[in-house]
């Protein structure tokens, strides 16, 4: 029990340490920059305790699910030896973690609201919400697709760069061809696609897949599958752009 | 009492965004693996302390950090702050004016990635996978610090009105360049880095951060240049973390040249 305590005190530490330069960087504006005092110090207080207690949870949470279930779930993969279903798996992956993402939903709302500013879409909340509807279905798309190749590149063993540069060439090309308004969420639609449930267990999954396989590097060949979920949905988002 | 029933809907809200993977996994898990997890006790109770530790992160966030972190992206980007008591619009101004801004964006784009919990995650595997070569604090440091750059250009592509695909195509050319040359296997760890930093603690306070800067600047629209920071910060981690092993690759190197040419002198 006294084990299991200070293992937790040590996490708890180490969290703390993680949260430091936020408190230093936050309280040097407050007082020195903008010379104001901190509201609701209470509130600041019990928040912090808040964030430090589920950074520790999770963190530990992380080593004793997340991680053991992607990589177990590569390998009983790899041992039954049918690739269409992990092929499947990839793309359910990406697409059902991706659709309903929050962030997601916001970026894809404001997106509407731009669009329909703009003349692209009737201004009315119908088309707004089929426009918004559409941009959440094709990132998810993206990133399912994404996923899926990715997978196919960990078992051929292509080396990640030819295909990530590959995509951005793609990118540079179609900003040329894109609707001005819609670059600004294509690129930002890259980043808020990997959430932080779904980056644990698909670097769990493709270093799995990678240690399993065999002739497979887990540092070259694991890692790659975030990528290309951020890569994607740039390219799909300029394209839904230019239909309309 | 209130405080209560809000983590009540934040959990409630984390459960229904992780019931799609949970459906996944139990599916393929029940229908098409049909093998029983080892150690199902321990995954459960992982699973548990991951969910009710995230609640507890994103609450305390909005309880501590994000109020306070808007409101100071909103005070730092005020004409009255930059340009002394009783300003109320800007009519003229050149980049330099918002020194601090550039600053607080660099400092709280540092700081809020390292506290990222993705970015931990991944961290951890990678100094696993390397066997220690590659540090978790090293690859944090070194992503945090391409997340900083990259948030303080951003912020200077906002207030400067120049277009967002002149930086970010540059940008790629960069990363393709450093492609050629930084050592193999830190290359897909690089092109991760750049999708995992952008998450939970840093997204909301950037995207605050662009908001207020398009929304007071005249001639910004924050629909149009309010967007853009993500991407950002999205990039220059990937650049920063090549970098970080070119130059640990650079100093190894040097060090073994220095022994070498030593020895020879003996």
């Amino acid at each position: 029990m006294t084990v299991l305590f200070q293992q937790f005190f040590r996490s708890l530490l180490r969290s703390f340490q993680d949260l430091l330069p936020i408190i230093l960087v936050i309280g040097f504006f407050q007082l020195v920059v903008l010379r104001q005092p901190v509201p609701e110090l209470g509130q600041i207080l019990l928040g912090g305790l808040m964030v430090l207690l589920g950074l520790t949870l999770f963190v530990q949470g992380l080593q004793m699910a997340l991680f053991p279930l992607g990589e177990e779930m590569a390998y009983s993969f790899v041992k039954k030896g049918n690739l269409w279903f992990l092929l499947l798996f990839a793309f359910t992956l990406g697409f059902g973690t991706t659709v309903a993402e929050p962030a997601l939903i916001a970026i894809a709302d404001e997106a509407a609201g731009i669009a329909a500013e703009g003349g692209v879409i009737e201004n009315i909340e119908p088309a707004r919400t089929a426009y918004a509807g559409g941009l959440r279905l094709v990132v998810a798309l993206a990133v399912g697709i994404a996923l899926l190749v990715g997978v196919i590149r960990i078992l051929k063993g292509w080396p990640v760069q030819y295909l990530i540069i590959g995509g951005y060439v793609g990118v540079v090309v179609m900003t040329a061809f894109a609707p001005p308004e819609i670059i600004g969420i294509a690129y930002d639609s890259g980043g808020v696609t990997t959430s932080t449930v779904t980056v644990p267990l698909v670097a769990a999954l493709g270093i799995g897949l990678a240690s399993s396989i065999r002739g497979r590097d887990p540092l070259v060949d694991g890692f790659g599958l975030i990528a290309f979920a951020s890569l994607t949905p740039m390219i799909f988002v300029m394209a839904y752009g230019m239909m309309f | 009492m209130d405080e209560l029933i809000h983590f009540g809907q934040t959990a409630l809200g984390l459960i229904r965004d992780v019931l799609p993977i949970a459906v996944i996994l139990i599916g393929f898990q029940v229908l098409i693996l049909r093998r029983p997890i080892q150690n199902p006790l321990r995954v459960g109770l992982g699973l548990v302390m991951v969910l009710l530790g995230l609640a507890l992160f994103l609450e305390g966030l909005e309880l501590a950090l994000f109020p306070l972190g808007r409101l100071m992206a909103e005070q730092l980007t005020a004409p009255a702050f930059l340009f002394g008591e009783g300003t109320e619009a800007i009519l003229e101004f050149s980049w330099s004016d918002y020194i601090w801004v550039y600053l607080f964006a660099a400092a709280i784009g540092f700081a809020t990635t390292v506290a990222e919990p993705a970015l931990i995650a991944v961290s951890i595997k990678a100094n696993q996978v390397s066997g220690g070569t590659i540090t978790v604090n090293g690859l944090r440091f070194a992503v945090a610090v391409g997340v900083a750059f990259g948030v303080a250009l951003g912020a200077f592509r906002i207030v400067t009105g120049t277009p967002l695909h002149w930086y970010i195509i540059t940008g790629y050319v960069v990363v393709i360049i450093q492609t050629v040359f930084a050592p193999r296997a830190i290359i897909p760890l690089a092109y991760d880095s750049g999708g995992v930093t952008t998450s939970t603690v840093t997204v909301p306070l950037v995207a605050a951060l662009g908001l207020g800067l398009a929304e007071t600047i005249p001639g910004r629209s924050p629909l149009l240049d309010g967007f853009g920071l993500i991407a950002f910060a999205s990039l220059f981690p990937m650049i920063s973390v090549m970098a970080y092993a070119q130059i640990s690759a650079w100093r190894t190197r040097r060090v073994r040249e220095a022994n070498s040419s030593s020895s020879d002198n003996l």
